[in-house]
This record gives structure tokens, C-alpha cells and sequence, in this order.
């Protein structure tokens, strides 16, 4: 599943940012491929709001698409 | 070092005198940390801003005592992302000494560019700004464990009270290159010989395209595994060193989640915007440019000017209409640049570094990410839209935010186009209010609002390239610092002016030499079988389009005397918003765009203009 699909208010474990660029930024705000992150939440009408480490980052609906996740349960 | 190539300047300019000896300290940290507080305060008033060479961004310098301090854009990492960081890496990379500022509450995000200069062996200061903040929020900074686990001297500040700077300014004479990674210099030391130095070989090694291909050095890219190994090692610093509480939400940290959600997130928008236009469209642009630009320049300067001109080439001469007739190089630019422009400027960047300094504009962004992506753009670009309501030549400099040439294209084009600037938003509401108002109001609404979503989907589809996607980190909310706003405002008010005032003067020259050769005149005849038979209208509505290439909004009050009727005023107003953007704004547009594409934009309008409001014509005669 990718972070479009994530519960709001619940942490999830990143697996994958299938973006050059956006992986790089991502690592530089604190999010790596393993990270569990606090939350990540599909905004109405908006972009996905990812909460993490008392930072929100807004990530476009169609990068979020590209970032898969996993439940930190499952792992 | 290497040679370099014409593609990527090398040295940054130093606008300031440096004597022999003098050393290049480089400020350097993450968007929103506090760094421009730093600069004004080691620099005093006499610091340089200027365009760094090849880019729109704008960079600081001035003296402190024998050194020089360098001002540099925030970023997140050393690379070649965007043009704020190709201007802050090569500034980095010729420092003798980098202050970097780092946000105390959010350590794990700041680090890793204070650890990425780490590894590029360049010697270093940390300043642990809002320190107080942190201390507030619960965040424990063990300073000496940080200090120790870097290996450079780390000094907490509280910026906004000048807090600390004495004791950063005493650590200054002991930065020292920190801890970096022994494997990771191993593999640099491998490279100096052919990269030149290890700042080059760090980004080479990342795989930073412009850095390679300046140094004539490629090696596999290893950006990934670098980042996700420093990103570890920082981690590691942050555990040792910090101590935080499980997440609790503040006040600001509570609104500011609520300002991102439609619900409260529009409506304060709205706000927001009126709030704007009520200031600059209203007061600034109506009572204080009808005083500066009225009472003071057209009362007592211009015929003060005028008579200073007289007495030296006579009334009626050539030499006196380009000087000072009714497009006087000398009389109009001064009456624009002192009279018009310096209030707007003034009052439209002092809101705008409020907005600016409390964190407010990356929510605007994330609000309207999805409609915006619709048309090829993301987010970012409703902050020039917005502007461009304002003032478009303002707005299409800050196009330069945009994160693609693409979206800079698409967002100019579509302001030139469809947005009309507050001064004739102004004249078109008083038409439509003098047209009865009602149906024609939402006519027009509704025909500008269908034109500039077509506008958008058409040039998303034409244009070459790719969009990119909104990624942008929300700043905390906070109180705008009067200071902090001040600075601000004056220093890019007095950048944007010496930017602007020589392409005024050239725009004055042009109008007054169409105006002394008939040129003008000639124009306004061959619009003349559009105007009527095309789109209805008298004969001498085409004085106001002629007036509509100097400014739109002239060109809509040109529309005023005509007696027209209800259909009349819903086409000409359309045709009039449609129409070029004014001379000031093409001239941006030039400089910031180039040629080509102003030339696409204007001829484009021209046609799109008369076209769209031809058919609204033959349309309403058919209704």
C-alpha cells in the first residue's frame, strides 16, 4: 500500500520512495526507506499531510502515490 | 581548484571590498531558522544584496570588522535541486568558516546539513538557535554531548533577542572541521587528486551532476547510500544528545494543522486575501498612491520638472516630449518609480514578509496543491497568483519559486492573461457596478474564470517537460517580528527598485518616441475596423486599447466616457482583461522569461483578447 492509504493518526513504516529526488529530500526532513513516521494523512481535497518528529511535510497526492508503506503492526 | 566551465559560474561575488587576508564566513541553514537575523546583526546597515551571476537569487554580504559575511538561501541539503541550493553550494564551497544556524526543536531535520558540511571538511560553528523555544516545548539539549559528538563548538542563541551572538562571534576563531565519517573520507581522499577539493569531491561523490561535470570528474553516484549513512550518524548524535518528550500539541501547532483542512483553511484564505486587497488594492493603491502619485508628483514635482526642462530646450520642441510630455522620461519615471510604485512595493512586501514570517504561506500552498495540480502546477504557485492580483510584475518574479521552468511558464502565462491587476480590478468593478451590476458581474466572473482554466489545461498539455510534485515542510506558526518583517521589507524594496527603474526609463523612452513619430497615432486607426466591426464597440474604444499597451488599467478606465450599454461594457471589459499585460510587467516578464516566450505571451493575449471577445459579442447577440 502506498501513503495514500494510510490511517490517519496511526505510525506506519516506510518502505519505498520510488523518486530520485524526493527520496533525497526525504532523508534530508528525517524520512528514510525504514523510518516509522508518527502519521500520515490524506487531506481533504489536498495534498498528504506527514507528521514526523514535530515536522508536518505536505506531499503531493501523486508523489504519495510512489511511497510505499507498511503497518508497523505487520512487521 | 579546476578549471571551470561556462555553465556553472564558480567563484561567487562578494559585492563588498574583502581586504588581503580576510575570511569568508558563510552563514549557512535550513528555511525559517533565523539566519537573516544573524547577518543584520554581525553586518550592521552596510551589507550588498545583489543577484547571485546566472540566477534569481538574491544573496547578502557585508563586513564584520576584517572578514566577510555571507548571506545564502535556506536549504535542506547541499546539491543542485534548485537554484537557492546551487547558489548556496557554491558559496559554501569557497567558505573559510560556515556559521550554521540550526533550529533547537527540530535537530534530526537540521543536522544533516550541519553533518553533509561536516564531511566536506570545511571548518564550522553550529549556532543552536530558539534555544528558548526548545527549552519551552520540553526539548533537552545536552550542548557539550552535541559539541562533542560533531567536534565543533556548539553555542545556543535565542536570535530574536540577540541572545548569544557575542559568545558566536568569540567561537568563530575556533571553528574547526567536525567528525565526519572515516570510511567515507577514505573514499574522498581517493578522489581529491582529480576533484580539486573535498567539498567537490563530497558532491561529486553524491552524484551532483553540475559538480562533475565542472570538475571533468564522474564516478558512480552513491547519493543514496551517503544520505541513508548520514542520516544514520545524525540520528545517532540526536539520541545521544537530546532528550523529548512524546508529542503534545501546542495552541500554534493545533491551528496549524486546522489552517491545511478546507473547513477552516478557506475561509480564513478569504480572509486573508480581502484583508489584502482592502490594504493594497484599496487604501495603498486608491488614498496613498492618489496622494503621492496625484497631489505630490503630478502637483508639485512634475511641474517643477517641467519647468526645469523648459528653460533649457523650450516648450514645443521633440527634445522636450520625450523629456517631459505626457510619456516624459524624465517626468514619467519619476512620477511611476517615486509616485506609484514605491507605496505599492512598500505595502505589498510588508504584508508579504508578515505572511511570510509567520509560517502562513507553505499552509496557502497545501491547500490548494490539488486545484492547482489540475493545470500543470503544484501548491507553490498560488503564491504568485495571489500576488498577481496585487501586482503582476511583482507576481511574476516571484514565479522564480516554482520548482520547474515548466510551472514558471505556465504561471506567468496565465497571470499575464487572465488575472487582472488591482488597479484595473478596481476600474472593472466600478464598470460592472455602472452596468447594473448582477447578470453582467457574473458573466464576466464566470467567462475569466472558464478562460483561465482552459488557459492552464491547454498549456499543461503543449508545454514540454515535467511538473513537480508539492514537497514542502510546514513551518510552526508564529508572531511576525516587527523587526524581522522591517529588514525584510526594506531590503527587497530597495533591490526591486534598482532592478526596476532602469527598465521604466526605457519603457518612457519607447512610448515617447511612438508619440513623436505619429507611431501611436497609427496604431489606434488600424484597431479601429476590430473594434467596431468585430466586437461591436465605437470607434473610439480603440483609444483604450491603444492606451491598454501602456497599462491595462488605463485602458479600462479609457472605457469609462463611451456611454456604453450593458452587452458593450461585459465585451470590452473582457476584451480590455484579456488584453497584454502593461509595459512594466513585459519588461519583467522579458527579464525573467526571455524573449521568445514574452513575445508568444503578448501576441498570444492580443489575439485571445479580440477573439474571446468577438464571440462573447456575436454570443450575446444571439442570447
Amino acid at each position: 500500500m502506498t501513503l495514500l492509504d494510510a490511517r490517519p493518526g496511526r505510525p506506519v513504516r516506510i518502505l519505498k520512495i520510488a523518486d530520485d529526488q524526493a527520496r533525497a529530500q526525504c532523508v534530508r526532513f528525517g524520512i528514510g526507506e525504514g523510518t516509522v513516521i508518527d502519521s500520515a494523512e490524506t487531506l481533504p481535497l489536498g495534498p498528504v499531510l506527514v507528521r514526523h518528529c514535530r515536522q508536518e511535510i505536505c506531499m503531493g497526492r501523486k508523489l504519495a502515490g510512489r511511497v510505499l508503506i507498511e503497518d508497523t503492526e505487520s512487521a | 581548484m579546476s578549471a571551470t566551465t561556462a555553465t556553472a559560474p564558480c567563484c561567487p561575488s562578494p559585492t563588498v571590498d574583502a581586504p588581503a587576508g580576510a575570511r569568508r564566513i558563510v552563514l549557512v541553514g535550513n528555511p525559517n531558522v533565523g539566519k537573516s537575523l544573524f547577518f543584520n546583526a554581525f553586518t550592521g546597515l552596510y551589507v550588498d544584496v545583489s543577484n547571485y551571476p546566472g540566477t534569481t537569487v538574491a544573496v547578502s554580504s557585508g563586513r564584520m570588522g576584517d572578514d566577510v559575511v555571507l548571506d545564502t538561501p535556506g536549504i535542506y541539503g547541499v546539491s543542485s535541486f534548485n537554484d537557492e541550493e546551487t547558489v548556496a553550494r557554491d558559496i559554501v564551497m569557497e567558505a573559510d568558516v560556515v556559521l550554521n544556524v540550526v533550529d533547537a526543536v527540530h535537530l534530526e531535520r537540521d543536522l544533516f546539513l550541519t553533518q553533509q558540511i561536516i564531511d566536506m571538511g570545511i571548518p564550522m560553528v553550529v549556532a543552536l538557535n530558539m534555544a528558548d523555544e526548545a527549552r519551552a516545548k520540553g526539548v533537552e539539549i545536552d550542548v557539550e554531548e552535541l559539541s562533542g559528538r560533531l567536534d565543533v563548538p556548539v553555542v545556543p542563541t535565542v536570535a530574536v533577542r540577540r541572545e548569544g551572538f557575542d559568545q558566536v562571534r568569540a567561537a568563530l576563531a575556533d571553528a574547526r572541521p567536525g567528525r565526519s565519517d572515516p570510511e567515507l573520507q577514505e573514499r574522498l581522499a581517493a578522489l581529491l587528486d582529480r576533484a580539486g577539493t573535498r567539498p567537490e569531491a563530497l558532491l561529486v561523490l553524491e552524484a551532483d551532476r553540475y559538480v562533475s561535470e565542472r570538475t571533468g570528474v564522474s564516478v558512480e553516484g552513491q547519493r543514496d547510500a551517503i544520505y541513508q549513512d548520514r542520516r544514520r550518524r545524525v540520528d545517532a548524535v540526536v539520541a545521544a544528545a537530546v532528550r523529548q518528550p512524546a508529542g503534545r500539541s501546542d495552541l500554534g501547532a493545533r491551528l496549524g494543522r486546522a489552517l491545511v483542512r478546507p473547513l477552516v483553511g478557506i475561509p480564513v484564505l478569504a480572509l486573508t486575501l480581502f484583508a489584502m486587497y482592502e490594504v493594497i488594492g484599496v487604501f495603498v493603491a486608491g488614498t496613498v498612491v492618489g496622494f503621492t502619485e496625484g497631489t505630490v508628483m503630478q502637483g508639485h514635482v512634475e511641474p517643477f520638472l517641467r519647468g526645469a526642462i523648459e528653460r533649457v530646450t523650450g516648450s514645443s520642441g521633440t527634445a522636450y516630449s520625450v523629456l517631459a510630455g505626457e510619456f516624459g522620461v524624465v517626468t514619467m519615471t519619476v512620477t511611476y518609480i517615486l509616485g506609484l510604485l514605491l507605496p505599492l512595493v512598500i505595502a505589498f512586501y510588508l504584508l508579504m514578509s508578515t505572511l511570510e514570517d509567520s509560517g502562513y504561506l507553505p499552509r496557502i500552498a497545501a491547500l490548494s496543491d490539488r486545484l492547482m495540480s489540475g493545470i500543470g502546477l503544484n501548491g507553490r504557485a498560488i503564491i504568485p497568483m495571489i500576488l498577481g492580483f496585487g501586482w503582476i510584475t511583482m507576481a511574476t518574479m516571484t514565479t522564480r519559486i516554482l520548482g520547474s521552468e515548466r510551472e514558471r511558464r505556465i504561471a506567468t502565462a496565465l497571470m499575464a492573461f487572465a488575472i487582472p491587476c488591482s488597479a484595473q480590478l478596481g476600474v472593472v468593478v466600478a464598470l460592472l457596478a455602472a452596468a447594473g451590476g448582477g447578470m453582467i458581474a457574473l458573466a464576466y466572473g464566470a467567462i475569466m474564470v472558464l478562460i483561465f482554466g482552459l488557459i492552464g489545461l491547454a498549456l499543461d498539455r503543449v508545454l514540454p517537460g515535467k511538473s513537480t510534485d508539492l514537497l514542502i515542510d510546514l513551518p510552526p506558526l508564529r508572531l511576525p517580528r516587527p523587526r524581522n518583517v522591517l529588514t525584510k521589507t526594506y531590503h527587497k524594496t530597495w533591490m526591486f527598485l534598482k532592478e526596476v527603474s532602469l527598465y521604466f526609463v526605457a519603457g518612457a523612452l519607447l512610448l515617447s518616441l511612438l508619440e513623436v513619430t505619429g507611431a501611436l497615432q497609427g496604431l489606434q486607426g488600424l484597431l479601429a475596423p476590430l473594434t467596431v466591426g468585430w466586437l461591436g464597440l465605437p470607434s473610439a474604444a480603440s483609444n483604450a486599447f491603444v492606451m491598454g499597451f501602456v497599462r491595462r488599467d488605463f485602458g479600462a478606465a479609457g472605457l469609462f466616457d463611451l456611454g456604453l450599454g450593458g452587452t458593450q461594457i461585459l465585451v470590452a471589459l473582457v476584451t480590455i482583461t484579456l488584453f497584454v499585460p502593461c509595459i512594466a510587467s513585459v519588461l519583467i516578464i522579458m527579464k525573467e522569461r526571455g524573449r521568445a516566450f514574452t513575445a508568444a505571451v503578448w501576441f498570444g493575449s492580443v489575439g485571445l483578447a479580440f477573439f474571446v471577445g468577438g464571440v462573447v459579442a456575436k454570443l450575446a447577440g444571439v442570447l
